[in-house]
């Protein structure tokens, strides 16, 4: 097949790089925009609003803390407190898997779970999966097969196949058909993200 | 969403005093699968959130004398994969198995797939039926392809839950605590009949908190299974689906439990299909008298009459099944 004689191609980790970077930026500039810093430059209140809280999770090893409204999403908070643009919000229903994030060892809906719960959590999103440069196993062999089309729910396929594959090295064919049951694909792409995963937890024994 | 108060109570002793005396404004947050979905739609506007899902008291399966004892708030992959749950009430494992899709089951509690909501789009779009405190259930004249065919009315919504019509099957037991005083009640008994009261689908009040399921092992020489229905073939919200659990002895049925989900406003208990069965050999005649019997007495609505005979087919097909 005319996929598999690519390799990980050096544009990928430059458009990588670059929309990381963009994703800093956004972070940077926007901070000023941000709903949380426009209301912390309110006058500080004498009681603490009980309907704010302050959360604590380690998010791709990096430890946050942050006052936000109880009623933010972890989805909410990954995109819009953290500018971790990777989980997307597709349904916000729990019911599409664009949003998809791997907390403690979990991948879960991350558009119907409160930042709030996620206190104490270790939380992985795409943006944690490669090292550097060197892109994950799972990421080169979604690119091996264009296991996508538009891309979009391609974060959160990922991120089930990061949590399922953690838990079982050698799937089945039906085994992961099940496992990715939860995450749709408008494009119908869904042959070649079987591909990817079963690629995938070959390339991760290897 | 509407914001809210959030409390992440130390204790249960903590959460129950947190709870009030009326339905709605203080609400319990489990897995959030269902009720941050309705918060999203305003369908529940609570003022206070009391978290549970952390809560040491009701986590957890503990194997016990004759079966095992379910913390509420353990997320259903934890009932999947219990090695106790498959070994003593598989039925229960093959019904966990069939909620929603693997993040939900990751997410979801136990407690949570009990007291869940129903699914009915009138109900989901906040048309003011029985369920928001209206008089008039929408279905009975509007769209009710996958509505109630047995025990319909005045509300005609189904009980959504897969684990329910498993843990009636198994004839488990539900523990509620009000913080200090606790009961303990037959989960046949938790679910409550639209003609009881149309506006909610079981016995919880106000300051009560579900706990602990305490599920029997299932008898020796019984087979079980659980078959769902569904408009898609991988995740969805049961058309119909059967619970079914068989005591043979010396090649005749002993006993039978035979319970559907998603055909009745609650876990519906085919007690005619099980009379129907008792005595017999389990062969393709009996198990399609069964299904048959199973049915008896359905009144379908104008757009859900195809649920007779799916029903009636997956029971049949169940039982055989289990032959």
């Amino acid at each position: 097949m005319a996929d598999d004689d690519r390799d990980t191609p050096d544009h990928s980790v430059s458009r990588r790089a670059f929309l990381k970077g963009g994703a800093l930026a956004t972070g940077a500039i926007g901070s000023t925009l941000l709903p949380e810093t426009a209301e912390a430059q309110l006058p500080i209140a004498t009681e603490p609003d009980p309907r704010r809280s302050v959360v604590e999770m380690t998010v791709n090893g990096v430890a946050y803390r942050k006052e936000i409204p109880n009623r933010t999403t972890l989805l909410q908070f990954l995109r819009e407190h953290l500018a971790l643009t990777g989980a997307k919000m597709g349904c916000d229903r729990a019911q599409c898997g664009a949003c998809t994030v791997i907390v403690n060892g979990r991948n879960v809906y991350s558009c119907t779970t409160l930042a709030v719960e996620a206190t104490g959590a270790e939380v992985l999103t795409i943006e944690g999966l490669a090292t550097g440069d060197a892109l994950h196993p799972i990421q080169q062999a979604f690119i091996q097969h264009t296991g996508f089309q538009c891309g979009f729910c391609t974060s959160g396929q990922i991120m089930t196949t990061k949590a399922f594959l953690d838990r079982v090295p050698h799937p089945t064919e039906d085994e992961a058909r099940r496992a990715l049951s939860g995450n749709l694909c408008r494009c119908a792409a869904y042959k070649r993200i079987l591909e990817s995963v079963m690629t995938a937890s070959r390339l991760m024994q290897a | 969403m509407n914001n809210f108060t959030y409390i992440r109570p130390a204790t249960l002793r903590d959460a129950a005093t947190q709870l009030g005396k009326e339905h709605g404004k203080v609400m319990l947050l489990a897995g959030g699968t269902d009720l941050l979905g309705e918060m999203k739609d305003d369908l529940r506007v609570p003022e206070r959130l009391v978290a549970i899902k952390h809560l040491r008291e009701l986590q957890g399966i503990r194997p016990g004398r004759g079966g095992v004892r379910i913390g509420a708030a353990t997320s259903l992959v934890d009932v999947v994969e219990s090695a106790d749950v498959r070994r003593q009430a598989p039925l229960l494992a093959m019904a966990a198995e069939k909620v929603g899709t693997p993040q939900i089951r990751n997410m979801a509690t136990i407690g949570g797939n009990l007291c869940q909501r129903p699914r009915c789009w009138y109900y989901r779009n906040n048309y003011p039926c029985f369920k928001h405190g209206g008089n008039v259930c929408y279905s009975a004249t509007g769209e009710n392809d996958f509505h109630a065919i047995l025990e319909g009315g005045p509300s005609y919504i189904v009980h959504p839950s897969d684990t329910a019509p498993a843990l009636v099957a198994l004839g488990a037991t539900v523990r509620i605590s009000t913080g200090g005083r606790e009961r303990s009640v037959p989960i046949e008994k938790f679910f409550v009949s639209p003609k009881q009261d149309p506006t909610r689908e079981n016995i919880l009040q106000p300051n009560e908190i579900l706990t602990e399921i305490e599920v029997p092992a299932a008898p020796a020489g019984s087979k079980a299974i659980y078959v769902k229905e569904m408009v898609r073939e991988i995740w969805d919200f049961a058309l119909c689906s059967v619970a079914a659990m068989v005591t043979t002895k010396g090649g005749v049925v002993e006993d039978a439990r035979i319970v559907l989900g998603g055909v009745a406003p609650f876990p519906y208990r085919a007690l005619k299909a099980e009379a129907a069965l008792k005595g017999k050999r389990l062969d393709q005649a009996a198990a399609a008298d069964a299904g048959a019997a199973a049915v008896e007495g359905a009144r379908p609505l104008a757009k859900n009459a195809y649920k007779v005979p799916l029903t009636q087919a997956t029971v049949a097909r169940a039982l055989l099944s289990l032959a």
